[in-house]
């Protein structure tokens, strides 16, 4: 009998284990022949799928479609590039196995990624030791490029961290001056939900609120996955908000307003770059009319150098949401693979070629899709463009572009 | 402005689902003392069968007052067939080895379901829009409802009165009280243990579809892996209430989610206690209450039996 439960343990678990590994190397590259030419991988790490993944898959495409044009431009003669898009399902733990892993493919000369400030934070030291190029198109923390104590005394930690979305600084500070001297808004109630970028971007955005004479009405903290805000609404409903700020990701927040309107709470719901994603206004329905929120950059769908992109984006039938970060994605891909240009000659790859790349790529300046794309001494890029969108007859509508200047 | 009506009321409307989902952990326990931790998976699928029915079964625009019905009915089939076959393949070539292996099976089996909604349903990688019945919210005093509370606080003391009823009037239900209280004794007086089985299952299936429903309905959207942290809360309540035990489990679910909901409302109230309190805190505090109700409780609310069972 008890020989009897042992193998039956025995078989359970290692059927479980390899459940678990077959999940783990599902979108492991082939590799393979490429007609005589030098195979070049541009990693890529977002979630893929669960949470955050509308968006997540929106960086995929991105980095796709750059590869795909820089293939087909031959703009590195003698190289063929390829993505390798790992999932992270925005767990930190899950960044860092897949940053170790792309670490350790010497084809792989530039990352894209991640979608998660909280994920970032976990992969900097890989990339940075192995002097692999990051490149994030969303990660908006101050503390990335500028260090933890960036309100005082800014120094950069990785040489290897660039990103092409603007900080949380600016972006908080953008939404609160427009709640305040747009909207009107006098009184707010601020949620978020505990992770590195949903905390900080509240942190700031209230800073920024009561700075310009608002009052803070009440605050309260949810978990990523949690699904009854019951309770939370009624709270809000008490406090008399006229605002709800909301400091996350589109999964909570979209039945957040839901559960907010159904409550009888009709105020607007404003969130930041993680709220905007076109899965929020689907599921949330007529329930997110009028909610708010702001992103990086300007919109996508209003810049003529992104038309291109936005045809081949929809031609491909590439899933997820091109509009929150495919094009910084894009731009992302494009100034590693033209890094690359400058340092691998006729499909040869030099000794130290990831330094060298790290090096080029600090010294990018291009046009890309979503604007003019460099970075400064922090590795922060110098496009510092902020946009405020409004869901109006079902649609993210931009109400306002422009910079913030503290 | 009073909150605590509104604020009771959201505990038992969150409380009814953990009810739901609850009186199938208790009652495959109460007969064959399996925690059957696939439990929540079936929920899951009871939810994905039911919008299945809407988007692919029904003709598009189909009025929710049509397709409701409909659509439990279709959940529920999916869910039940899920757990009477789970019992029949994965449970019941278990029954009398050793306890530890059908519940890993349970686990096991819990696990594959889960992976096999995330590769093979359409696009249930990320959340699948459940339909919404488009009315209310209602006010009833100070008390706001929406359309899918409403449907939980009509549909769950419904099926519990239903359940009820039929656990002591019919003769299946006092077979399957008496297949509880002695199994061996029970065969013996020529009671069919195995159907007696798989009607506990299918029942625990067919409550876990209304429970997905109503999920649905609430909240917006279902998702391949929501089964997990539901079914968590509900085998807390099957146990806070006392497990084996049907009235405990929508007792316990009352309360679980009556403490979850007073948690995230006026812990942080107290003073020195802000810190302790709000949305982020209200799981805390229900497993503090549960600690709490089994130190001093071990057979939980309104559970019995302790000595011949746990």
């Amino acid at each position: 009998m008890r020989q009897r439960s042992i193998i039956a343990i025995t078989a359970a678990l290692s059927a479980g284990a390899l459940t678990l590994t077959a999940c783990g190397s599902r979108d492991d590259n082939k590799g393979g022949d490429s007609g005589g030419k030098t195979e070049i991988i541009i990693g890529v790490d977002a979630p893929l799928t669960g949470q955050n993944s509308a968006t997540g898959l929106g960086i995929q495409g991105g980095v796709q479609i750059a590869v795909d044009d820089a293939n087909k431009n031959n703009t590195v003669p003698g190289v063929t590039f390829k993505v390798q898009a790992l999932d992270d399902k925005a767990i930190p733990a899950s960044g860092q196995q897949n940053a170790t892993a792309l670490v350790n493919n010497d084809k792989v000369l530039g990352v894209v990624g991640p979608l998660n400030s909280g994920v970032a934070t976990q992969m900097q030291q890989v990339f940075a030791t192995a002097n692999l190029v990051q490149i994030s198109p969303s990660n908006t923390a101050p503390e990335l490029t500028q260090g933890k104590n960036w309100q005082t005394s800014k120094t950069r930690p990785f040489k290897t961290y660039f990103r092409t979305a603007t900080t949380d600084a600016l972006q908080g500070g953008f939404a609160a001056e427009y709640a305040s001297t747009t909207l009107k808004k006098k009184n707010v109630f601020v949620v978020d939900d505990k992770q590195t970028y949903g905390a900080g971007l509240a942190k700031l955005f209230k800073a920024g609120f009561t700075k310009s004479g608002g009052k803070v009405a009440g605050e309260d903290h949810v978990n990523t996955g949690d699904t009854d805000f019951s309770a939370l609404v009624t709270k809000i409903k008490n406090s008399k908000a006229d605002l709800v700020y909301y400091g996350g990701q589109y999964d909570e927040s979209e039945k957040l307003t839901k559960q907010l309107k159904d409550g009888g709470v009709k105020v607007p719901l404003f969130g930041g770059d993680g709220m905007f994603s076109d899965t929020y206004i689907q599921t949330a329905g007529k329930t997110s009319e009028g909610d708010l929120v702001t992103s990086v950059g300007q919109p996508v769908d209003s810049l003529p150098s992104a038309a291109d992109f936005i045809k081949k984006y929809k031609a491909s039938g590439l899933k997820g949401d091109y509009g929150t970060y495919g094009g910084y994605s894009y731009d992302a891909a494009t100034a590693i693979i033209k890094a690359i240009a400058n340092v691998v000659k006729d499909g040869k790859i030099p000794d130290g070629a990831r330094a060298k790349i790290v090096d080029e790529v600090q010294k990018t300046k291009f046009d890309g899709i979503a604007g003019p794309v460099s970075f400064d001494e922090y590795g922060d890029t110098t496009n510092k463009q902020l946009t405020v969108y409004q869901v109006v007859d079902g649609k993210w509508k931009a109400v306002k572009s422009g910079t913030f200047n503290g | 402005m009073n909150t605590l009506p509104q604020q009771l009321a959201n505990g038992l409307f969150l409380g009814s689902m953990y009810g739901l989902i609850a009186i199938g952990y208790t009652m495959v326990y109460g007969i064959v003392q399996l925690i059957n931790f696939a439990h929540g998976e079936i929920f899951m699928t009871g939810g994905f069968g039911a919008l299945t029915v809407y988007l692919y079964v029904l003709p598009d625009g189909t009025s929710m007052w049509i397709a409701l019905p409909a659509m439990l009915i279709g959940g529920g089939l999916v869910a039940v067939l899920i757990a009477v076959g789970a019992e029949r393949f994965a449970y019941r070539p278990l029954r009398g080895a050793p306890r530890l292996a059908p519940l890993i099976t349970a686990i096991g089996l819990s696990l594959a379901l889960q992976q096999a909604v995330f590769n093979w349903y359409p696009d249930a990688k990320t959340d699948r829009n459940f339909p919404q019945i488009e009315a209310g919210p209602w006010h009833l005093g100070s008390i706001s409802i929406s359309s899918g509370s409403l449907f939980v606080i009509v549909a769950a003391p419904l099926c519990m009165a239903a359940l009820a009823l039929f656990v002591s009037m019919s003769r299946t239900g006092r077979a399957m009280q008496a297949t509880a209280q002695d199994p061996d004794t029970a065969q013996l007086m020529g009671i069919d243990t195995n159907k007696i089985i798989v009607i506990a299952f299918a029942i625990g299936g067919f409550f876990a579809a209304v429970a997905a429903v109503s999920y649905g309905l609430r909240y917006g959207s279902i998702q391949y892996n929501m089964g997990f942290q539901m079914g968590l809360k509900a085998f807390t309540a099957a146990v806070l209430g006392g497990i084996g035990n049907i009235y405990g489990a929508m007792i316990g679910g009352l309360v679980l989610g009556l403490a979850e909901t007073m948690a995230t409302s006026y812990i942080d109230g107290i003073p020195g206690m802000q810190q302790l309190g709000g949305g982020g805190w209200s799981s805390v505090w229900a497993f503090v209450l549960l600690i709490l109700v089994l130190l001093f409780r071990p057979q939980g609310l309104v559970g019995e039996r302790v000595a011949d069972r746990a």
